[in-house]
This record gives structure tokens, sequence and C-alpha cells, in this order.
């Protein structure tokens, strides 16, 4: 997530579980939220890509937040969805156990992520934010779809 | 006046003038005295003009004047057309493409035109004396340059029947010449009013330029137009007076004779031409035919696509509608959709044919650039182009030139024979390369043949050896067709010296990536000092197949139908083993197997090992090979989508689709399946 999305004092988060954790991502970049539905499988990429829907008539990648964020693996559930964002042009889907809600936050609850590094790579995250007693974990996109480095055959 | 929004049009316009006018004078270069052909020239460099000066581009505007003068000269046989100028006309058509192209990246124009415009000045000058010429045809040229010096019209032979018939009945033919005034914004508009106006006094039964040149505002400030009337020509003038912005009007009476013998004159030049078998004389045939075109409109690219898009999706949601039908037994429906199924079938066959423009587009600028290569090398080559009609798909047409300038480069460079060469091997000292497109089923067949010295095998092996792409082993083994195909392997180059034509090693492979990405294949077939054949296949279109869907233990992939031979059921026995490697036996065949569960890495499910196999044999050119899948689904038209940029350059897989009930299924990619 670039600078620019936290450079006003409040930003609108969509908020989303991962597990018991609670993560979030700016609502600019999100397009949509779906159910969960047949995915396919496309071979010869790495794990963390669970494979292709039809989204519409185009055919979109999905990706496995979790698997992405080494955590582990649980079933889908009636709650698991799939959060269609978009990063410079690109869509694409990421499975989450649930979507929660829509929350505003204040710039100044955001910490860095360098008081959690060490629990997933640093580089996914972009911050971490405080809302009373809940930790919201902010995610930098950007990195996780993997920008700019294309996914290579295995 | 603000000309951007004209910019995109100057710009293709102009590019397809410029590429007019190098076919023409080309021809020119054959035929220095053909009337119809400098006529074309003449009417290129003059759209080019005036359209350049009101978009404001003076350079481009101040060559092309220089080259009119040059140009009219010819026409009026002032000046013969010695190769000195036919150069000259070249380099001043390279340099206007490139000024155009400098208008299109909006970059700084460095480029000088002034050694041109002086080099024209001093060509007008220089040789503007009459050159002498004999015998009964010149005559009729000086001539019909003579009456032509007030008129430069010609008839066709409908238009002066109907003068013929118009002077019987009393009628009188006037050439009105209007003017319009400078900086008169709506010249099609104004021009448009001058018709209306004229058509109600008489008729007018020819414009110059045409009527649909005049809408397009093809003309600079003035226009011609022949009217056959009862009135006088004052009346004629008032008339066109009366329209606001018009400069001034010329009118003259029109007299048959003088155009009869201009039309004769041209007449003499096309029989001539028709005589002559010299390939490059294609061209007039193609230009006649394009002036005679009908209507036509320009369309943005991206809207064809939406268009394509739009069918597609519609395509799919008619392949949902049927499983409908057919899972709910609803008959009703079924018989609907199957009316459906043939709107929607022609709908995507006309949706292609608009999206398809003829080869010719791309095979209209090799003429030049191998006159151009040959005189660099000193060979005599003669270029046969055929099938320039057959149709590709747009994305494919933009896609196909930079190979075969490559093609064609290597032909010129590596295949042909210098002419002392040739005679001493008994050829012709004339070398001939050909470009044939031609329409194979659902294919188009490119190829480029020479009747040079070959590709030898044994040198090919050599050299692959030496750049360690093969090892001798490996070479032993190999047959001479195989062999040749090494150079299409990366790094290969054949040329012992690297020459500015080619040879710089990045040739053939690079041909063949471009040409699969386009889903096609390149082959080539050579004999030793008869010469070689490079063969493209290129699909129609790139955007919907037809496909044959198979399972593959859950999961459903769609293999291309043009790449597959048949299927067939075998045992599990009927697989032996070669080197380790599985085949099968089919007609005599040795086929090697490719388990796609495996190759796609399917995860195992716990099955039974089935007795039976399927198998389906694909080819790529004359590779073949078994691919083995769990089950047939059936055949079905898929709307090829990209994965996208994320999931780009996977190997095995070409794409993907969407199946009637909604879900994705994988297109395999064959070629890279059988390697």
């Amino acid at each position: 997530m670039s600078e620019e999305n936290y450079s006003n004092d409040e930003i609108q988060l969509v908020i989303f579980k991962l597990g018991r954790e609670e993560y979030g991502v700016s609502i600019l970049q999100v397009q949509e939220i779906k159910r969960i539905t047949d995915i396919t499988r496309v071979p010869h990429t790495p794990d963390y890509i669970k494979g292709v829907i039809n989204l519409r008539g185009s055919v979109l990648p999905v990706i496995d937040l979790k698997n992405r964020l080494s955590l582990p693996q649980q079933a889908s559930t009636e709650d698991t969805r799939i959060i269609i964002v978009k990063v410079e042009d690109l869509s694409i889907g990421m499975v989450v156990d649930a979507v929660s809600e829509v929350m505003t936050i204040s710039r100044q609850n955001i910490d860095s992520p360098e008081v959690v590094a060490g629990s997933i790579a640093a580089n996914y995250l972009s911050g971490v934010g405080k809302m009373e007693d809940r930790l919201l974990i902010l995610l930098n996109l950007e990195a996780i779809i993997g920008v700019g480095q294309e996914v290579n055959p295995a | 006046m603000d000309t951007n929004q004209y910019m995109g049009m100057f710009l293709e316009e102009s590019r397809e003038h410029l590429q007019n006018l190098n076919s023409c004078v080309l021809e020119l270069e054959n035929a220095p005295d053909n009337l119809s052909v400098l006529g074309e020239i003449f009417r290129s460099a003059h759209t080019i003009k005036g359209m350049s000066a009101t978009m404001g581009f003076t350079t481009i505007a101040e060559l092309t004047h220089e080259m009119e003068n040059i140009l009219d000269m010819l026409r009026k046989s002032q000046l013969q057309a010695t190769p000195d100028i036919i150069d000259t006309i070249f380099k001043c058509v390279d340099t206007l493409e490139q000024l155009v192209e400098s208008v299109a990246t909006n970059s700084e124009s460095t480029i000088e035109v002034e050694p041109l415009v002086v080099k024209l000045k001093a060509l007008a000058k220089g040789e503007a004396i009459p050159v002498p010429v004999s015998g009964e045809k010149t005559k009729a040229k000086t001539e019909s340059s003579a009456t032509t010096s007030g008129s430069n019209i010609d008839f066709s032979d409908t238009e002066i029947k109907v003068l013929e018939k118009a002077f019987g009945q009393g009628l009188q033919a006037y050439e009105a010449t209007v003017y319009l005034r400078e900086g008169c914004l709506l010249r099609s508009a104004r021009s448009y009013m001058v018709m209306n106006a004229l058509d109600e006094i008489g008729e007018v039964i020819k414009t110059v330029p045409s009527v649909d040149d005049l809408e397009k505002e093809k003309f600079d400030l003035s226009f011609q137009a022949i009217i056959v009337t009862s009135s006088d020509a004052e009346k004629v003038q008032q008339t066109v007076l009366s329209i606001s912005e018009i400069d001034k009007v010329e009118v003259v009476p029109c007299i048959l004779g003088d155009t009869k013998e201009v039309h004769e004159e041209v007449q003499v030049a096309k029989t001539e031409e028709a005589k002559k078998t010299a390939p490059a004389n294609a061209a007039p045939v193609a230009a006649a035919a394009k002036n005679k075109g009908g209507q036509s409109v320009r369309v943005d690219i991206d809207k064809l696509d939406a268009l394509l898009n739009l069918v597609g999706e519609l395509v799919i949601n008619k392949t949902r509608l049927e499983q409908i039908g057919i899972t709910h037994k609803l008959t009703d429906l079924v018989e609907t959709i199957e009316q459906m199924d043939r709107v929607t079938t022609d709908l995507q066959s006309v949706v292609m044919k608009v999206r398809m423009v003829p080869v010719g587009q791309v095979f209209n600028r090799f003429p030049r650039m191998v006159r151009d290569l040959s005189h660099g090398l000193n060979k005599e080559i003669n270029l046969i182009i055929q099938g320039e009609e057959t149709e590709l798909d747009r994305t494919v047409i933009d896609e196909i030139g930079d190979p075969l300038v490559h093609l064609l480069r290597n032909s010129i460079d590596h295949g042909i024979e210098h002419p002392a060469e040739r005679e001493a091997n008994g050829k012709n000292p004339v070398g001939e390369v050909r470009l044939i497109a031609r329409h194979e089923g659902n294919n188009v067949i490119i190829m480029v043949e020479d009747d040079g010295k070959g590709i030898n095998p044994d040198i090919i092996k050599r050299i692959a050896i030496k750049k360690e792409l093969i090892t001798q082993v490996e070479a032993d083994k190999m047959d001479p067709a195989e062999a040749v195909r090494l150079i299409f392997l990366p790094g290969f180059s054949t040329a012992e010296v690297v020459t500015d034509v080619s040879g710089r090693g990045v040739g053939m492979d690079a041909v063949k990536n471009k040409i699969e990405s386009l889903g096609g294949m390149v082959d080539v077939e050579t004999k030793i000092n008869e010469g070689s054949k490079f063969k493209i296949r290129l699909p129609l279109t790139l955007a919907i197949i037809q496909a044959l869907l198979v399972n593959v233990s859950e999961e459903i992939y769609a293999i291309p139908l043009g790449s597959i031979d048949s299927t067939i059921n075998i045992n599990a026995t009927d697989i032996k083993t070669v080197q380790n490697k599985e085949v099968i036996l089919s007609r005599g065949q040795i086929i090697p197997i490719v388990r796609l569960a495996h190759v796609l890495n399917i995860p195992e499910t716990e099955k039974e090992e089935q007795e039976e196999l399927f198998v389906v044999i694909v080819h790529i050119g004359e590779q073949r090979a078994g691919v083995i899948v769990d089950n047939l689904i059936g055949q079905q038209e898929v709307v090829i989508k990209s994965l996208g940029k994320l999931l780009a350059g996977i190997k095995v897989i070409a794409g993907a689709t969407i199946l009637g009930n909604g879900q994705v299924a994988l297109i395999l990619d064959i070629a890279s399946l059988i390697q």
C-alpha cells in the first residue's frame, strides 16, 4: 500500500479474518466481495496461487492468502469469501476466512509494521492498526501479489 | 484551428499514401512511361501535401510540393524517369516516412529536407527540356499533354458515354474548378453544397478528386467538377459563387475530343502493362480495385475488440442455456437455442470477417525492401507475391510483419547466390523469391520460397556443434530434415560473415517464437542448390476456437481441435517403452506418450489403474504425440481468455475458457506439451 493512501487523517478499511487474526486492506483497493465459487487449479504455479475463477466472463487469478502468509490451512466454511482487489491494473481474488466489516481508522492509530516483524514476512505488511482492544494487520498488497515479478513456471 | 482530433486520421492516411507511393514508384521504375502509375503517384503526393499543409506540417508540405513539381513534369513528359530521378523520389518517400513517424512519436524533427529540396529543384531545372522520343505513341503523348494542360481529368468509358449522349441531346459539359477560400474550415461540407447546387442546374458526372475523397476532405482548397447542363457557363459560375466561402470558380467547356485521347493514352499504358508478366505489375490491378472500392467506414480497432468480446460473452451464455435445456429436458428451449445458435454463429463469423485484413497490407512493403536489399548486395532478385488478398485477423497481421521481414532477408542474404555463381551453376542469374499466402482449412499458410543454394544440413550440424547447441552424438542421430530445423534454435546464425542484412544470430528463433505466440508454427524444407521453403501456418483467428474437452481426474482441459489428429482407445498393455520413454504404435507410426495427469501435476486420486485408456493423438507440424486422458467430454466452441499478467508465461497452458456451467477450463498448449 502506498504512502498516499495513508496521507489523510482517516482511512477506510475492509476488515477480514484469517484464522483468529484480523486483517485490513484499504477500501479503495477492494472491487467486490464474492462467495467462494469453483476455483480451477492452474498447474505449474506456486502453491499460494489457488487457481482461476470466472468473474462475469473474465478469468481472474485467485491467491490463497493464508498460504501466502504462511498461516495454518483450514477447510472453507460458510463464511469463506473471495475479496477481489485491484492493484496497479491487476485484478486478483484473495481467499479469506470471513469478511467482517468496513471500518474507519485514524492514521495516528497505525503503527509501523516493525513492531510485529518476525511473525510474517514484514514485507507483506504495511502497518498495524489499533482499535480499542483489537489489532488490525494492514497488508501490503503489492508485495503479496508480487506485481512486477511475474510468476515463473515452477 | 485545433488539429489534434484529426491527428490519428492524418497519420493513418499519410502512411497509406506513402505505402502507395512506395509501390507505385517501384512500378514506375519497371515501366518509366506508365502514365496511370504516374497519375497515382501524383495524386498520393498531392494528398499528402494537402493534408500536411492543413495540419501545419510545413516541412512535409514543402518536400511534397517539390516532389509534385517533378512528378508533374514526368507526367507531362517534360522529364524522363531516369534512375537518378527514381532514386531521388525514393529518398523523398523515405524522408517523408521519417517525417510522418516523427510527427507520430511527437519527437522533435531533426530530419533535413533541404538537400532533397535542392536536388529536386535541380532535377526540375537541369532536365526540364522535353526529352526527344520517337514513334506514334510519343505523338499521342505530347498531344495529350498539350490538351491536358488545362484539364488533367481522365474519363472512364461510362463517363465518356454519358458525355457523348449529353452532347447528342444538345447539352453542354463544363469543367468547373472551384477554389475555396483560404482558411475555410468545413471543406467537405462546402464541396457538398457546391455539388448540391450544381445538381440543381444539371448533372455532375465526375469530380476530381472523387466524391468519396471530397467527403473525406481529401483535397486541398480546390476541386473540379464536370457538369452536364442545359445552362451556360455563366449560370454555372453564379450557382457556385452563391455558396459562401468560395474564393473563385473557373468554368471551361469540356470537349470530348481531348478527353477521349487522354483516355486512349491511358488505355495504351494499361495494355502495355498487362502484357508484361513482371510480378510488380500485380499492383496496378490492386490499385484499380481500390479506387473502385465501395463505401467504407474507418473503425477504431478497440471498438472491434470490444464487439468481439461481447460476441464471445454471447457464445458463452448460449452454451450455458444449451446445458440448461439439456439437463432439464426443455424441448422448446433447445429448439429456440438451436436457432439462436445459427444467429450467434453468423454474428461471430461476421465480426471475425470485419476484423480480417488482407495480408497485402503487410506484403506491399516488401517489394521496396527487396529492391533495396538486392541492390545493396549486388544480387538480382525477382520477388513474386501471390495471394495478397488472403485475409487474416488484424492482430495477426500486425504481428506477422517482422518475422516475414526476417525470412525474406534470410532468403535474399543467405539463400540467393550472386548472379555469377548462379550462372556457373546453370541457373537463371536472376534469383526468385516467392511470397505466397493462401487458405488451408482453418489456417492461413504463408510461404517464403527462394531458388537459392538451399541449406546444407551438414554445415548446420557443424555450426550447431561448434556453438555447443547439440553434441556430436546427437548430431549423428539426426536426419537431414531435423538438422535443418536446428536453425530455429536460440543463438544460431549461419552467416559466415555478419552482414548488415542478417546474421546477428537472433534471427530464426525470434521468428519461431513470434509465430508460435500467435498460435502458429513455422517449418522449413530445403534442397541443396534448389532452394528453401519456409512455411508459416497461422490460425485464422485467435479469439474463438473449436476444442475437445477432456477430463483428467476431476479437472477439465480443452485441447484445440486444430492440433488433434484422432482419438483412440488403447489397452494399458499397448504402451511400450523405447529408451525409457513410453510410446504406442498407431497406424504403423511410433508415437510418444504424454501422461497429462503427470505433466499437469494433477493430485493423485485413489482409483484403480484403468484397463482401457483414452489417447488423443495431437500434432504440431510433423511431430506427433499421444496424450493420455481419463475421459473425453466432447467438442465445443470455446472463447479463448488470457490468464492475465500474473499468470502469463506458464508452459503447457495456452489460456483459459469459460464453460457452459460458468466453470473455468484451461486450454492446453500442444506445442509445449510435445516438447
